[in-house]
């Protein structure tokens, strides 16, 4: 079932201490010709109950936001800012403090589900080693309550099928073990990078119901980064819009669809072919390509893209500025 | 009515799996198993199915990039599988693909000039140099490339210029039929806008025909006169583009439909959804009776036992269902 977003809900979660900030958050990569910023000054909340969407085109830095707060960013990174979860600063934390809380209250899905499962190791042994490890279960008791997390997610058979290695499992099979891997600790903190990407629609459907269902139960935090809008729309109450590593856009899942405010929300959407459209026209597209992410630059960085573009937004990086109803966008020619 | 460009009959592509020095094939892959269809001058066929349902190996037959088991395709009259060796390759030229990741089918050793070059100096080794310039700039032109782009190489190109080489090298033998694989799953929403964009035009300026493959029933809405929906080797349902997307018949089409996100949150909490149950089956061991028989909303007893022929309804679709 779809979550019930009331305005009386939205309104008494936006109330609550978040359950993780992020505050200013850049990410800049040494690479053989110079630094490259991946995430340049990105801020948002999310708080318990809340599904946050995060949707961009390759390069916005829409996966680097999740790993940077996984503490998982690639050797040649470096991250500033900060990153607080419950109220506890993790952005470049020490390994210890990151381990006790990646293990017990946050967690995170990956793509693509064959390369983020150890190929060596039987799914049983996967499932246990974090019950085994950060809650001192016995060995039993962890295979127990991984059988039943497996049959949660619907693998049929699971009792006998944990004892399969990965790649003996189906893609849309596999991207289950890696959820019930990710709730088995009953997360309070949720990460989903593309999480059905690799996946054909009618199982996506399945898969984004289950998902939708275990959060709800759990009343866990969700970041879902995705390039589909469809997603968004099916599975988020807020969404943010990422562009060159910076936010464009920030709002409610109803207002943003119903009135993108940012040329870029609007070219994006504009550009998104519909089941439900009619055909006769051409889609609008968004001239030119998004940005190799090399420098710094000055100005907007959707700018050398956009058609409405006016002298200032070349020279002076528009901020992001916060309005009415949790929405905020950054152009010089809209106001939030 | 205009004749007839493409004709392909019962087609069929089967692999051999595990052949074994010991143990002999294990079993057959059906990817393609008894395909009709036909198509005519400018029209744009989509074939939609999930991964595993044939519709990539179905294209490759076609041009015999693949080797079908049976099955005949007749192309413009002419019995295409019957050709020898040359008139096969001289049949070719008609025919061009566009492939899924651009940048693995371009060589990065060859300039982009020379890339879009190569069919035309294959087919016609006698062209002068100032022709065959040309001729490139004009194809490059028609993409939407600047002609000066000619001498760089594939990897200073994005992903949706490497897709416009692809098509400028499809395009330069001015061929009637272009088999798009995938042709925008790999590109990003803004880009894949422009790429549509521009099979439109180049279809409609031209009168090419295209089979579109893609597994994006939204992309395959806004470039195809009508649809294929494909189901382990076989064809489920074959519609008018219009009628399919108002009322998808067969209860695989359906299901494919509605289990689509809509870019639209209200819209998509109003939904009534046919969820399918389980992946798909294996290739390897298909249902008995009707191949969609194990994930079926509608099953009944008979669906087990008998395959359903694909029959024609009063809208002049074909439906492959005993039930509607």
């Amino acid at each position: 079932m779809p979550l019930i977003r009331t305005n009386a809900d939205l309104a008494a979660r936006q109330a609550a201490t978040p359950i993780l900030s992020v505050r200013d958050l850049t990410v800049d990569f040494k690479l053989e010709h110079g630094m490259m910023r991946a995430v340049d000054g990105v801020s948002f909340d999310v708080r318990r109950g809340e599904v946050l969407g995060i949707v961009g085109e390759s390069g916005s830095g829409k996966s680097q936001i999740l790993m940077a707060a996984m503490g998982l960013t690639a050797i040649n990174g470096r991250c500033s800012g900060s990153v607080t979860f419950e109220g506890e600063e993790i952005l470049n934390a020490a390994p210890d403090l990151l381990d006790k809380i990646r293990g017990s209250s946050m967690s995170m899905i990956f793509q693509d589900p064959m390369t983020s499962l150890n190929p060596y190791m039987r799914v049983v042994d996967q499932l246990t080693e974090v019950l085994v490890a950060h809650q001192g279960k016995s060995r039993q008791e962890a295979v127990d309550i991984a059988v039943e997390m497996l049959e949660r997610v619907r693998i049929p058979g699971a009792r006998r099928r944990i004892s399969l290695y990965p790649h003996e499992f189906s893609g849309g099979m596999r991207q289950r073990v890696m959820i019930a891997m990710a709730l088995l600790c009953r997360p309070a903190l949720l990460f989903a990078d593309e999480p059905t990407t690799a996946l054909d629609v009618t199982v996506q459907a399945q898969i984004l119901d289950l998902l939708n269902g275990l959060v709800h139960e759990l009343n866990a935090a969700v970041v879902i980064v995705t390039h589909d809008l469809g997603v968004i729309a099916r599975m988020c109450d807020r969404v943010i819009v990422l562009y060159g590593g910076r936010i464009m856009e920030e709002a409610a899942v109803d207002d943003l669809f119903e009135a993108p405010r940012h040329p870029y929300s609007q070219g994006l959407m504009a550009a998104t072919p519909r089941l439900d459209d009619n055909t006769a026209h051409d889609l609008r597209t968004i001239p030119g390509s998004p940005r190799a992410l090399v420098g710094q630059i000055n100005g907007c960085p959707f700018a050398p893209r956009c058609e409405r573009r006016i002298e200032r937004c070349t020279a002076e990086t528009p901020a992001l500025l916060r309005g009415a109803g949790g929405r905020a966008a950054a152009c010089h020619l809209v106001m939030p | 009515m205009a004749e007839t460009l493409l004709s392909v009959r019962d087609l069929k592509v089967h692999f051999p799996i595990g052949k074994g020095l010991l143990t002999g094939a294990k079993g057959t892959v059906k990817a393609v198993d008894g395909v009709s269809f036909d198509l005519k001058p400018g029209e744009t066929l989509g074939i939609v199915g999930e991964s595993g349902c044939g519709k990539s190996t179905l294209g490759r037959a076609i041009l015999r990039l693949t080797k079908p088991t049976a099955g005949t395709v007749v192309w413009l009259g002419q019995d295409f599988f019957g050709l020898d060796k040359a008139t096969l390759r001289q049949a070719r030229r008609e025919l061009q693909i566009i492939f899924q990741d651009p940048l693995a089918s371009l060589d990065p050793r060859m300039t982009v000039g020379a890339i879009i070059a190569r069919p035309l100096r294959t087919f016609h080794p006698d062209l002068k140099k100032a022709e065959l310039d040309a001729r490139v700039k004009e194809a490059m032109a028609q993409v939407g490339l600047a002609p000066e782009m000619m001498r760089r190489y594939p990897h200073e190109f994005s992903g949706g210029q490497c897709q416009r080489i692809g098509i400028a090298r499809a395009m330069i033998l001015r061929p009637k039929l272009i088999i798009c694989d995938e042709p925008v799953s790999a590109l990003d929403v803004s880009i894949q806008a422009q790429i549509i964009n521009l099979l439109r035009k180049l279809q409609a300026e031209l009168g090419l025909s295209l089979l579109f493959i893609s597994h994006n029933l939204s992309v395959v809405r806004h470039i195809s006169h009508r649809v294929m929906v494909l189901y382990l080797g076989k064809i489920m349902e074959l519609a008018e583009r219009d009628a399919f997307y108002a009322n998808p018949m067969h209860p695989y089409s359906k299901a494919l439909i509605s289990a689509i996100p809509l870019p639209d949150p209200k819209a998509e909490r109003a939904r009534e959804r046919v969820m399918l149950q389980g992946d798909l089956p294996s290739p390897l061991d298909p249902p008995k009776g009707c191949r969609f028989c194990t994930r079926c909303p509608m099953v009944q007893d008979v669906c087990h036992s008998t395959e359903p022929p694909l029959a024609p309804r009063a809208d002049g679709r074909l439906v492959a269902c005993h039930f509607v």
